[in-house]
């Protein structure tokens, strides 16, 4: 567990880090994100004694930071840097060794762990121990990067925008494998950010600060749900309203209601007539006790009906359904899957409560990301 | 007689002084290495005043090497000591500006990764800064030798030996195959040395260094 205690920090004139009083537990991956200059990686590099603060305490499993060896300290804490920062005159074995063997592990030793660590990001020993880091891919040093962090079982690991410098596919996943690890070793990681993405993404806790101070501390659903100061909105911005399509939002939402419906018995001139008065190509067919039975368009009419038949001896039923609860996903799925290009959203009892076309679920889903827009 | 006869005449009189140069040139680029890198290692510990000393032994590299010998005949005497006394002084600076910036070069994140992971102030000097820093300390140590051994050729001037005697007596007795003969081995000399340095420099270097920096 990792404590700050009042923890201050200031270069000249200008406070950087303002009686920061926080708790870190025992396992949780806690990303540090705000705006640039706001003091994250200070706040980092007090962790392992890069940076001594000014006043204040930073306990560390209970035990004042200030009173340990600084070097045995960094030791026992992984440390990870966005300039990767591996050796380039040691071979990747060399560089995932490197803090065991400053702790005096006999080759023996580390060398499985090596094996083992390579394993788990899936570069096999064989091909890739004795390798340079000038002859891997920048997602591959960043791999090592954080293997050597790992090689000692250092019970927290610091990382300073760890993958700021790669691109979108290699981070996403060097994020997926950072987080598997971690819940597998049961790490206590502390990471920069200044991308919410990635904080939504693998954070138990959000540390949102600014100016020195935090402004908020909360999971990730909490802040997106609660965000404590506008300046935290503004970073979630397209997250929050994502959020409230993704899991808010059901099939109720996007439909319109005003559809056209005709019972089966319904004759085929007459539905005709009706659909061009409303100016639309299709209308929903009721069984006589309004539960849903099918759909009829111009153009089947058309081709099936001869005049004087009844509508529902040749509606079809191919169109999908979703109840008015299903969620956006499924409902989007179904919506794009449909022949018909719309599907018909049914009450619990069975009966018509509306429809959802590619352009009522866009407007939805519009509104919802920015609001209101045609009302 | 042609040089050619010359030569073998005198090879063991040519044989004697390129011996004697070999040694100047190796005591004093020895000493100068012994004195520089760890100096240079110094200054770039003391950041502040490290331009201070590098103008000042950049400013004494630029008193033209007759003076200093004159200096140094003055002070000392005739012979070898004074002699490798300012060779030394001389190979001092090359490796001594390189060791500096060598060290000093070296990307921050590499020196922030290693106090990061735990790394003491030596650890780092010499898993980390030494190593990156080595190809530009023996590209300063190069350097020194090839111009240590032109220079020690004004080491027979004091009676240090060397061939520069023979450059010396062919120059006062008008006579071009002493000249020739002093001359031609130190240049071969020159080359041979430096890309010896150059060979040992490439087999040392690991692969992950190679292209990275000369
Ligand atoms: N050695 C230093 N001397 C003076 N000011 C410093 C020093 N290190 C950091 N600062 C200042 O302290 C503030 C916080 O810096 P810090 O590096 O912690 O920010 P950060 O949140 O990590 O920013 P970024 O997202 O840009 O990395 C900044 O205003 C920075 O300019
Ligand atoms: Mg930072």
């Amino acid at each position: 567990m990792i404590k700050f205690e009042n923890v201050s920090k200031s270069y000249g004139e200008s406070k950087v880090l303002k009686g920061l009083s926080f708790q870190i537990k025992q396992g949780d991956f806690v990303v540090l994100i705000g705006p640039s200059g706001c003091g994250k990686t200070t706040t980092l590099k007090t962790i392992n004694r890069l940076i001594q603060p000014d006043s204040g305490k930073i306990l560390i499993d209970g035990k004042d930071s200030a009173q340990l060896n600084p070097v045995e300290l960094r030791r026992s804490i992984g440390y990870v840097i966005q300039q990767i920062g591996l050796f380039p005159n040691m071979t990747v074995e060399e560089n995932i060794a490197v803090v065991p063997k400053l702790l005096n592990y006999p080759k023996e030793k580390w060398q499985p762990i090596v094996k083992e660590l390579l394993t788990l990001v899936g570069m096999p020993y064989e091909e890739n121990a004795h390798k340079y880091p000038s002859e891997l891919s920048g997602g591959q040093q960043q791999r090592i990067g954080v293997l050597r962090a790992l090689a000692a079982s250092p019970p927290i690991v610091l990382m300073d925008e760890p993958f700021g410098a790669l691109d979108p596919i290699t981070r996403e996943s060097l994020q997926e494998e950072v987080r598997r690890i971690q819940k597998k070793l049961k790490k206590t990681i502390v990471f920069v950010t200044h991308d919410m993405d990635e904080a939504l993404k693998m954070a138990d806790v959000i540390v949102f600060m600014s100016g020195g101070k935090i402004l908020q501390m909360a999971s990730p659903e909490e802040m997106l749900q609660h965000p404590a100061d506008p300046l935290i909105s503004e970073f979630m911005g397209k997250h929050r309203s994502a959020l409230s399509v993704n899991a808010a939002m059901s099939a109720a939402e996007f439909m319109k209601t005003r559809v056209l419906k005709a019972a089966r018995s319904m004759q085929t001139l007459q539905s005709i007539e009706l659909m061009r008065n409303r100016d639309v190509n299709s209308m929903i067919v009721l069984n006589d006790d309004d539960t849903y039975a099918g759909t009829v368009s111009l153009d089947t009419i058309k081709s099936h009906g001869k005049a004087g038949r009844a509508i529902g001896e040749f509606m079809e039923t191919t169109v999908p359904t979703v109840n008015l609860k299903e969620d956006a996903r499924d409902t989007f799925e179904k919506l794009y899957t449909s022949p018909a290009g719309y599907v018909v959203v049914l009450n619990d009892d069975m009966t018509v409560a509306g429809l959802i076309t590619k352009t009522s679920m866009a407007k939805a889903m519009g509104d919802a990301l920015w609001g209101e827009m045609i009302s | 007689m042609t040089l050619i006869e010359f030569f073998i005449v005198n090879q063991k009189d040519i044989l004697g002084c390129l011996i004697r140069h070999f040694q100047l040139v190796g005591i004093s680029v020895t000493t100068g290495m012994l004195i520089a890198v760890p100096l240079g290692i110094f200054l770039t510990r003391v950041r502040r005043i490290a331009p201070l000393v590098l103008n000042f032994a950049g400013m004494i590299q630029t008193i033209p090497g007759l003076v200093m010998l004159g200096f140094a005949l003055l002070l000392f005497g005739i012979g070898l000591l004074p002699a490798l006394l300012v060779l030394s002084i001389y190979a001092i600076l090359p490796i001594l500006h390189n060791t500096y910036t060598g060290i000093t070069e070296v990307e921050k994140s590499y020196i922030e990764a290693a106090r990061g992971i735990g790394m003491t102030d030596s650890q780092i000097l010499l898993k980390v800064e030494l190593p990156l820093a080595r190809s530009t300390i023996v590209g300063g140590i190069r350097t020194s030798t090839v111009f240590t051994v032109s220079w020690a050729t004004l080491a027979g001037l004091i009676g240090a030996g060397g061939l520069g005697d023979l450059i010396w007596t062919g120059l006062s007795t008008y006579n071009t195959n002493f000249i020739l003969a002093g001359a031609i081995p130190s240049a071969i000399v020159a080359v041979i040395l430096s890309g010896l340095i150059h060979l040992i420099q490439k087999k040392l270097t690991p692969r992950g260094l190679k292209g990275v920096s000369a």
